[in-house]
């Protein structure tokens, strides 16, 4: 049986000559994701800003504007009627309402009993109610996990490796957030609910594989070739770890495109984040961190304190941990 | 890699054995295990989250001003007994527990440290710490200032929290058979979840209730156009009506309350009305005897959670403790009212602040369909890997059907939860758990390249991807260690799922395959490695 190679044997693709374009693109990516965070802002669920949503299968396809006109006559505030995942379904939308926390679950309720009266044979199939200072504390608990886990990661490469790795990781997990908060401000059709951040802090670890890898190769090819220049060496490489990046990717990638076709809708904008985070990690390891580490200084004898003690005890290091 | 020993072999053999028995009976429909699964092999089976078996999530809040005000009005009631009770007695005068504190005035200006000394006696020092839940202050000579020590407000509220914990869980299950979790969560919240009840509006109405009933006089004499404004007469209250009809008079002093309940159940009227009748112990019975001799003829009014549900008049002594509360009651209402009654009054009022709900076809259809792209995102992973390595394609997949089985066994006996982004993490370690594979084949590719013989390539492939399988998997260790401690609920799903399957995959894809490839050369003396 011959073997599918999706990458042939030894190439030598002088990937570093770009280095400055790719450098100056990720960098404007970077820019116009936050802007567009800060422009267009984005499309918060009520897990982040309180509210309640009310999911109904109706037995046939409804009116929108119909059903959004029916709801106003409730008076629980502006709807927003959403279809989702086919035409049957609907996410029906109320924003937090004045007043006392306690008046909130009081318009679920109102919305509960007025549906499947108006509209025979629908079933409410879902529904939730966040509170202002429940949504607060999950918006501020997320942001802190997503932070302290890119910090963290950071840390532990700083120590692994050395500073140089530790700065690289950091700035290619920040672009590779910002470039998905920015497809999230563009395309406003996804929601930014809890799932996101789990799907942020499974990017923060996930976008990092290949990053770590290619480090782990810089780092023995550091030991190894001491005379060799950086930029050749990190070509070098990043070349032998090719395979295994676009072979990892494409296979992280495959499973999660059968999710994004065949598994639940509730997930979906959890299974695209993290689908897009892969996506962009794969280009961010070759383009941000490895780059990173020639614009700060890495030098051949970067890990010759690292060497002294491996011979030290007897090598042990560069074997299994 | 030819002297893979025995033990060795035998010890990752029977450790994957185990965990593929664990993983069974999750994979057997419910009803079907009892009758296709021996008794005596493991009984685990994963437990699915509210978002895949449908049910509700409620979290409560304490309502701690309300507290507070509660703590207030009985300290005031203490203080005022002890006083009065006490030789000689103590006239106070001017109670207010505005501001959150309790002040008054002591009419007899050398009474003052009497006073003092006497509330110190009944505000008694927690023992352990020797703190005070109440600071007393004299003002101006005459004035007593109790104000409420941080220390006590909270473990007045823990206690609270505690016992409002119980009276929640009977409510919603007063005979202890559901499986339902209630939980305090932190110091003033209570979290609820009820799978396979989807709708939560009836849970709500049992729960959300105080269900603090008391008897009061109605104040016959106050003027009624005062009372539309809402003023009462010295001693008097205006209470709204439950049913909207207006406002009514009561006099303050409660004579019997709720606590003196042992019964409450929903009955009917002569007219065929639904109704509570409920009973009182033998303190309550005799006191309640007592006051509707006394007050014959007259007026009182049934009150709950400072509203009047009724206020019909005492036609003769109710002297057995059997009594009837009449409103305006449907049949469910009065069933909630008496479940609520019997099952004691919350000691705090409780707000929601985060409700979730799931109906069990919305939880079946996302197993389903979860299950359905497992499976085929499973296939394709596999697919790929046979196609890209061959032989070593092949173990790498049968190292990943096992790692999918470790996952379910280790959750199933952990008893941890399945969430629908747990089907998401479930799928995205099915793609990265190939990785440590790729990174060894890879590896042992490159080095039989540089012209390594088949041993040694095979050798230094397994041994060199180790550092960059351990550093890589680290990394997504500390993201889902992260997402488990600040995440809630299905968001803790996803992060168990991704760290049993991070330790799972390595142990498969590294040692599993490892073994494999030993017996494979041992066996065939290879002399061409494809790969």
């Amino acid at each position: 049986m011959k073997l599918l190679k999706l990458i042939p044997d030894n190439t030598n693709i002088d990937f570093m000559r770009w280095r400055n374009v790719a450098l100056v693109i990720s960098i404007l990516l970077t820019v116009a994701g936050l802007v567009l965070v800060g422009v267009r802002g984005l499309n918060l669920g009520i897990d982040f800003v309180g509210g309640q949503v009310v999911q109904v299968n109706f037995a046939q396809p409804v009116n929108t504007e119909d059903l959004r006109a029916r709801i106003a006559e409730l008076r629980v505030g502006d709807a927003t009627i959403q279809e989702f995942g086919d035409d049957r379904t609907y996410q029906i939308r109320l924003p937090k309402p004045d007043g006392p926390e306690a008046a909130a679950p009081a318009v679920v309720t109102k919305v509960r009993a007025f549906v499947p009266q108006a509209y025979p044979g629908a079933v409410v199939s879902a529904g939730e109610s966040v509170s202002g200072k429940v949504s607060e504390e999950l918006a501020s608990d997320g942001a802190f996990a997503i932070a302290l886990a890119m910090l963290g990661i950071a840390i532990f490469i700083w120590f692994r490796f050395e500073w140089q790795f530790g700065v690289g990781a950091l700035a290619t997990l920040f672009h590779d957030v910002c470039l998905i908060f920015g497809f999230f401000a563009l395309f406003q059709k996804f929601q930014v609910d809890l799932n996101i951040v789990a799907a942020f802090l499974a990017v923060v670890g996930y976008s990092l594989n290949d990053t770590v890898v290619i480090y782990d190769r810089i780092r023995e090819n550091l030991r190894k070739f001491r005379k060799m220049d950086v930029i050749p060496l990190i070509n070098l490489s990043l070349n032998e770890t090719l395979s295994r990046t676009i072979v990892t990717s494409m296979s992280i990638m495959l499973a999660l495109t059968m999710l994004l076709v065949f598994g639940p809708d509730v997930i979906t904008g959890l299974t695209l984040a993290i689908l897009l985070g892969t996506f962009i990690g794969t280009y961010s390891s070759i383009y941000i961190s490895a780059p990173i580490l020639v614009w700060l200084g890495i030098e051949p004898d970067s890990f010759l304190r690292f060497e002294e003690t491996d011979e030290e005890s007897g090598g042990a290091s560069t074997s299994v941990p | 890699m030819l002297n893979f020993p025995r033990w060795k072999v035998w010890l990752i053999t029977l450790t994957i054995a185990f965990g593929v028995l664990l993983a069974i009976p999750s994979l057997i429909a419910p009803t079907q295990l009892s009758n296709s699964w021996p008794s005596w092999l493991p009984q685990y089976t994963v437990n699915y989250g509210l978002d895949l078996a449908g049910g509700s999530h409620l979290l409560m809040e304490a309502d701690e001003l309300d507290a507070a005000n509660q703590r207030l009005a009985s300290m005031e009631e203490t203080v005022t007994t002890e006083l009065r009770r006490n030789n000689p007695r103590i006239d106070i005068g001017d109670v207010s527990s505005s501001g959150g504190r309790l002040a008054f005035v002591v009419r007899d200006l050398r009474q003052v440290d009497a006073a003092v000394e006497r509330l110190r006696e009944v505000i008694q020092p927690v023992a352990v710490t020797g703190t005070r839940d109440w600071d007393v202050h004299v003002v101006d000579e005459a004035h007593i200032v109790l104000t409420p020590t941080p220390n006590g407000t909270q473990r007045t509220l823990r206690e609270a929290m505690t016992e409002a914990r119980d009276v929640v869980r009977r409510r919603i299950d007063p005979q202890g058979t559901k499986e339902i979790t209630v939980i305090n969560q932190g110091l003033s919240r209570i979290l609820v979840q009820v799978p396979g009840e989807d709708d939560p509006e009836g849970l709500k109405n049992l729960i959300g209730k105080t269900a603090r009933l008391e008897f009061k006089l109605v104040d016959e004499d106050a003027d009624p156009n005062l009372v539309q404004e809402g003023r009462a007469p010295p001693g008097s209250q205006v209470l709204p009506m439950a049913d909207g009809t207006g406002d009514i008079a009561v006099k303050r002093r409660v004579i019997v309350t709720g606590d003196q309940l042992i019964g409450a159940k929903q009955t009917f009227d002569q007219d065929g009305r639904p109704e509570v009748s409920i009973s009182f112990n033998s303190t309550g019975a005799k006191r309640f005897g007592r006051v509707t001799q006394e007050y014959t003829g007259k007026r009182f009014a049934m009150i709950l959670d400072d509203k009047v549900l009724s206020a019909p008049s005492i036609n003769q002594p109710i002297l057995g403790g059997q009594a009837r509360i009449m409103g305006s009651f449907t049949v469910q209402s009065a069933n909630d009212l008496a479940i609520s009654l019997a099952s004691g009054k919350l000691p705090v009022k409780l707000n929601f602040i985060e409700e979730r709900t799931v109906s069990a076809e919305l939880g079946q259809d996302s197993i389903r369909k979860g299950a359905i792209a497992s499976v085929i995102a499973t296939l394709g992973v596999m697919l790929f890997m046979i196609l890209t390595y061959g032989r070593f394609g092949i173990y790498a997949t049968t190292a990943l059907i096992l790692n999918a089985l470790l996952i379910l066994g280790i959750m199933a006996v952990f008893n941890a939860t399945l969430t629908l982004p747990g089907i998401a993490g479930f799928v995205l370690t099915i793609g990265a758990a190939v990785d440590a594979n790729v990174l060894i084949n890879e590896r042992i590719r490159e080095e039989q390249r540089r012209g390594r013989k088949i041993l040694d390539a095979l050798e230094t492939g397994y041994k060199e991807a180790s550092t960059a399988i351990f550093d890589a998997n680290i990394t997504n260790v500390i993201a889902a260690g992260l997402m488990f401690y600040f995440g809630s609920g299905p968001i803790r799903g996803f992060a168990v799922v991704l760290m049993i399957g991070i330790v799972t995959s390595v142990f498969t894809a590294v040692n599993f395959t490892q073994m494999l490839v030993a017996l494979w050369i041992q066996r065939k003396r290879p002399r061409t490695l494809h790969i």
